[in-house]
């Protein structure tokens, strides 16, 4: 196994450099991002094992903070995340119309994966761009990228160029 | 307003370039705090500001930092940019478009509280204002307004940014400094408050983005200039995020004290549609809701007045519903909400938003009866005062407002089955 602190080098040593080195399990949340772009996209126990070592804490402890934020996953999804807000104010807005339609068009339910493995639709709170809904944004393994004032035939055309991509 | 204090990207194009803001006085308040004033003399010009914490407690800002231990060092200061309460957009505007003036307010910050670190934390649906601003910093320290021998003092400084990964709780302030030790986000036990007890166990000033970035217009223009905006308790300006039932959503910066008509119907265009405006929710969805009379809607948004109608200022997101919108429906996405972001540390939140969500679904969706908004009465009062931290108390605010001041909502709902 070749780990993070081996492949990453650089970066793993950035990510430490932030924190007082008595402190060095701060670094876990910017390592787990990195294990989880490592991954194409989730985090394996294995990678969970490699960020402890290298902070110094329990296993344990690292999958309690994977389990607790949303962002971090640890099962493999679509390789685009499509994370619609469907909040109060985006909700005021049309977006759970816009959700469902998407699904609709996608022939999948919030939640699952097309069957070609490119996209999985979730619904998510508040992104703070409340005055753009429908809004969403795609989480891939190497960041998130916001999309604003959305329509379907937008985020259809979007998802085309991700399948042309990814072909 | 033509010239804005905050929204400053506004009326100064390209105000996110380093030379640009510059041009503009940018940095100019640093100097003059690191070079010329004393770091409790800056604090003193903050308090005789009357600044109030814009994050949502209002609480005053330079006395805050006053209350910084400093038996107990190193001392530490991290800016709130967690920025995730439903109807709040404010903080990231700001540091997309006008990125400097908020690292000045960061840097003058430090030096009053005698810090050398800083922290900005960031939701981490913010990865693009993380890169963003890693590269405004660098862009800092190339310039020699960040490092070792701030303006050729012995004062140094370093500012970081910090993603987090998805999780309301983590804008509390103790739940934020859980996170950015590693951990998961739960709120700890205060007292001691963060200018005692704070990142990793040392003296923390921990302020919103919106509250920092007004600090260098006030060391730059002084205390009484900033007096000359807003009402006498309340003074200066805030950042208003407006959304819902409105033509134009957006952020607008108004003096504090400006009424909820003015922003929804002169600034906002009104309600969509022409349709009639029915509630204000004015600090997003731990707002109580205010039934839109006409007193609520000539009640100035300040700190003092918004409560004298029943509700809080809060963040000021004012999320705006008009006639064709349930109460019904609203309370089952706010709780819906506090379900998901509850962290599950204590039992009355975790427990209590999980009966709530599933109550406001059954009424909701027609399949409720009068008993059901009874027991989601009880169960939303029976919370209130038991829990850890505010969230447990922000997700019944809806419900209990909602069935006291819109009980015709809730009936209707109850009755079409
Ligand atoms: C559940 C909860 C969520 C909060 N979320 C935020 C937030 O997203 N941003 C923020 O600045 N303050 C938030 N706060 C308030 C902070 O705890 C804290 O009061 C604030 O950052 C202090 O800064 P200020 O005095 O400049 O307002 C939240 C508080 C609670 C209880
Ligand atoms: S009130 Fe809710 S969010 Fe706060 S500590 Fe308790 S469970 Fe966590
Ligand atoms: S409610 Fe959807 S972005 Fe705020």
């Amino acid at each position: 196994m070749s780990s993070l602190a081996e492949k990453y080098p650089d970066e793993v040593k950035a990510i430490l450099a932030k924190y007082p080195p008595e402190h060095k399990r701060s670094a876990v949340m910017p390592l787990l991002y990195l294990a989880q772009r490592d991954g194409g996209g989730y985090i394996t126990k294995a990678a969970m094992e490699d960020v402890a070592q290298i902070v110094g804490i329990s296993v344990s402890d690292v999958a309690a903070v994977v389990g607790f934020y949303s962002l971090y996953h640890d099962k493999p999804a679509g390789k685009y995340r499509i994370q619609v807000c469907t909040d109060v104010a985006c909700a005021l807005r049309g977006a759970d119309k816009f959700v469902e339609e998407l699904c609709d068009n996608l022939g999948i339910k919030i939640g699952e994966t097309t069957p070609d493995g490119l996209v999985t639709v979730e619904e998510v709170k508040c992104l703070a761009a409340c005055n753009h809904a429908p809004v969403f944004q795609v989480q891939t393994p190497d960041g998130l990228t916001y999309h604003q004032d959305m329509d379907i035939k937008a985020t259809l055309e979007l998802i085309e160029q991700w399948r042309k991509k990814s072909s | 307003m033509s010239e804005h204090i905050l929204l400053r990207h506004r009326d100064i194009p390209n105000i996110k370039d380093l030379a640009v803001y510059q041009a503009h006085g940018g940095f100019e308040a640093f100097r003059k705090a690191v070079t010329e004033m004393q770091p409790d003399e800056v604090t003193d010009e903050v308090k005789k500001s009357g600044l109030r914490g814009r994050g949502g407690a209002g609480f005053p800002t330079g006395l805050k930092w006053a209350f910084m231990d400093k038996r107990n060092w190193p001392h530490y200061v991290i800016a709130n940019g967690d920025e995730s309460e439903p109807g709040t957009f404010k903080d990231r505007e700001i540091m997309e478009e006008n990125p400097f003036q908020f690292l000045e307010g960061v840097a003058i910050a430090s030096y009053a509280v005698g810090a050398h670190r800083a922290y900005v934390y960031l939701r981490g649906e913010f990865w693009h204002v993380a890169k963003w601003l890693d590269q405004k910093i660098a862009e800092m320290e190339a310039a020699g307004l960040l490092g070792d021998n701030i303006f050729g003092t012995d004062y140094s400084l370093r500012i970081y940014t910090h993603l987090g990964a998805g999780a309301y709780i983590c804008g509390e302030e103790t739940a934020l400094m859980e996170s950015l030790e590693g951990k998961r986000g739960q709120p700890r036990l205060r007292p001691p408050f963060p200018p005692t007890y704070g990142l990793y166990g040392k003296p923390t000033v921990i302020n919103n983005v919106e509250t920092l970035t007004n600090v260098p217009m006030i060391i730059a223009n002084g205390a009484d200039w900033y007096h000359t905006f807003g009402t006498e308790k309340s003074p200066g300006v805030k950042i208003f995020s407006l959304s819902g039932r409105v033509n134009k959503p957006g952020n607008y910066e108004l003096p504090l004290g400006t009424t909820f008509r003015e922003l929804i119907y002169e600034h906002g265009g009104g309600i969509i549609g022409g349709k009639k405006i029915k509630a204000i929710m004015p600090a997003g969805a731990s707002s109580s809701l205010l039934p839109a009379t006409d007193e609520v809607l000539d009640t100035p948004m300040d700190y003092e007045s918004v409560p004298k109608v029943g509700g809080m200022l809060g963040s000021a997101s004012v999320i705006v519903l008009d006639e064709t919108v349930s109460i019904a429906w609203l309370v089952k996405k706010t709780t819906n909400f506090f379900r998901e972001e509850s962290c599950g540390k204590c039992t009355p939140c975790r427990e209590g938003t999980y009966w709530m969500e599933r109550l406001t679904e059954r009424i909701a969706s027609g399949q409720g009866t009068p008993r059901d908004v009874e027991t989601l009465y009880a169960v939303a009062k029976q919370i209130q005062g038991k829990t850890f931290c505010p969230l447990g108390e922000f997700s019944t605010m809806a419900v209990v407002t909602g069935i006291e001041r819109f009980r015709e909502d809730f009936d209707a709902a109850v009755k079409e089955r």
